[in-house]
């Protein structure tokens, strides 16, 4: 069962470019189905502003299934819409109601700065990887898989931090737009590990210089990054990374 | 000047660790100035506390601490303040037109931190200048000559009393201790996630112990007025 009639008021916000100044712009997007995921639904309505000879609304999507970390989008208020634990393009209309006005946004940071319209560029977590999320190993021949034995309960919390998809919805949450969250969850995710074991003296305190260099904001504890994670990563990896920046910076040579 | 410490301390975990470490230190004095403060109750003039006041001011150790409580305060408030700043540079100019405010544990009083602190600031001033400016400096303050003293020491409590008989004065510090409440629900169990000060089996202890002190201490402070007033 479901509706496929769905009639929809979104405000949109719409910018040309980087330099250019936004404003919010008025859409009627008429025959939604609630089985539409809610970038069906734009692309819908780009579809209806392509025949019309209109512009698209530019935003950013690849996989559609919840695992690559593209889309983005904050919906009425809340990044990657109002149900916890999902991601925009896994975002269904059933849950939105016929005559809903829907207002949707870019992330708001300013180390996040807009490219178009809905579409920002994050290119700030690809530099606070490679200040440090990364293992050193030796080329060649595969390993065989049992090689380092990992226990269970810690390949598990290894693997809740590495589920992060870096979409940034920790960033667009966070009242102090800190990438926490992020951060926290790469290293945490390589400090579980004993092939993390190499850079683990350097890791923490480069990635965190890297993070604090490109503008984000100071963790202030207030835990919305948790509550608006697609992948629902833990704070308790910030405490981690805390604890491994102490080490690391206090401890460390 | 780019020593690791230079770089720990400037960095924004470092800054944080300096918010914790200073704001967990204040929470041991504020519980330590209630439990003298409670002598206010005692009634019988005011003896025991004026004499617990003075030990308080005379006392060589107790003296040092005070520099250090002193210069906690100044750290906290300005560190804060900086990173309030800070984190509005990184908010960016464009805000949201909507924005739920959704957490995963922590109070709502975490999203104004730096608004409550400030008010606590501005209460911290006028506290100050009423009652700890007299007590060292002060021209409104009385002496007061009791039985095996062989000077007169400053009657702080009837200082204290005579603000009270003022409902104003009752009202402003009542209100000002639901935002220092407001602020130790939040910071007590913030300061040990950001010390990295987190376990499964302790973290649930810290927040009850972090909310239960925020609600003793405020509603302790609160009645001190309260009761000075009605006994007036």
């Amino acid at each position: 069962m479901g509706a496929d009639n769905m009639k929809l008021t979104l405000k949109i916000w719409r910018q040309k470019g980087n330099k250019a100044k936004g404003q919010f712009q008025t859409y009627q997007v008429d025959n939604v189905s609630t089985h539409m995921s809610f970038l069906e639904m734009l692309d819908v309505l780009n579809e209806k502003l392509v025949s019309d000879k209109q512009e698209p609304v530019a935003f950013e999507h690849d996989c559609r299934e919840g695992i690559c970390g593209t889309c983005s989008l904050v919906i009425n208020g809340y990044p990657h819409g109002p149900m916890q634990g999902t991601t925009t393009c896994q975002l269904h209309m059933r849950h939105f109601n016929d005559g809903d006005t829907i207002t949707i946004e870019p992330w708001r940071s300013a180390a996040f700065p807009v490219v178009k319209d809905l579409v920002v560029n994050r290119d700030a977590f690809d530099r606070i990887i490679q200040s440090g999320g990364f293992i050193s190993v030796n080329t060649g021949q595969a390993q065989d898989g049992n090689a380092i034995p990992i226990e269970k309960e810690v390949a598990n919390e290894a693997m809740d931090a590495a589920t992060c998809i870096g979409c940034g919805a920790c960033v667009a949450a966070c009242p102090n737009a800190s990438a926490m969250l992020f951060t926290a969850a790469k290293v945490s995710h390589l400090a579980h590990m004993p092939q993390g074991e190499v850079e683990a003296a350097q890791r923490a305190r480069r990635m965190v210089e890297q993070h604090d260099a490109e503008g984000f904001g100071r963790c202030s504890n207030i835990t919305a990054c948790e509550a608006e994670c697609p992948k629902e990563i833990s704070v308790e990896h910030i405490a981690r990374l805390n604890r491994e920046y102490l080490s690391s910076s206090v401890g460390g040579k | 000047m780019n020593t690791w410490f230079v770089r720990f301390i400037t960095s924004s975990i470092g800054k944080k660790v300096v918010m914790a470490l200073t704001g967990l230190f204040l929470i041991s004095f504020l519980i330590i100035h209630l439990i003298g403060n409670l002598q206010l109750l005692s009634g019988a003039g005011g003896q025991a506390f004026n004499e617990y006041a003075y030990f308080m001011t005379h006392n060589p150790l107790i003296k040092a601490t005070s520099y250090g409580l002193y210069a906690s305060i100044l750290l906290h408030a300005i560190q804060g303040i900086l990173l309030w700043i800070k984190n509005r540079q990184a908010r960016g100019s464009q805000g949201y037109a909507v924005k739920a405010n959704r957490t995963a544990g922590a109070s709502k009083a975490s999203y104004r931190m730096g608004a409550i602190g400030s008010i606590i600031l501005i209460f911290l001033v006028i506290h100050l200048i009423q009652f700890w400016y007299q007590t060292h400096w002060g021209s409104q303050i009385e002496t007061v000559d009791y039985e095996g003293w062989d000077q007169p020491i400053n009657d702080l409590y009837a200082l204290v009393a005579f603000t009270y008989t003022n409902i104003w004065m009752v009202v402003f510090y009542v209100v000002c201790m639901i935002f220092v409440g407001l602020h130790l629900w939040h910071g007590f169990e913030s300061a040990f996630q950001t010390l990295g000060l987190s376990h499964e089996k302790w973290t649930p202890l810290v927040k009850i112990v972090g909310r239960v002190l925020s609600v003793a201490l405020a509603a302790g402070f609160a009645i001190i007025p309260i009761w000075m007033y009605l006994n007036q």
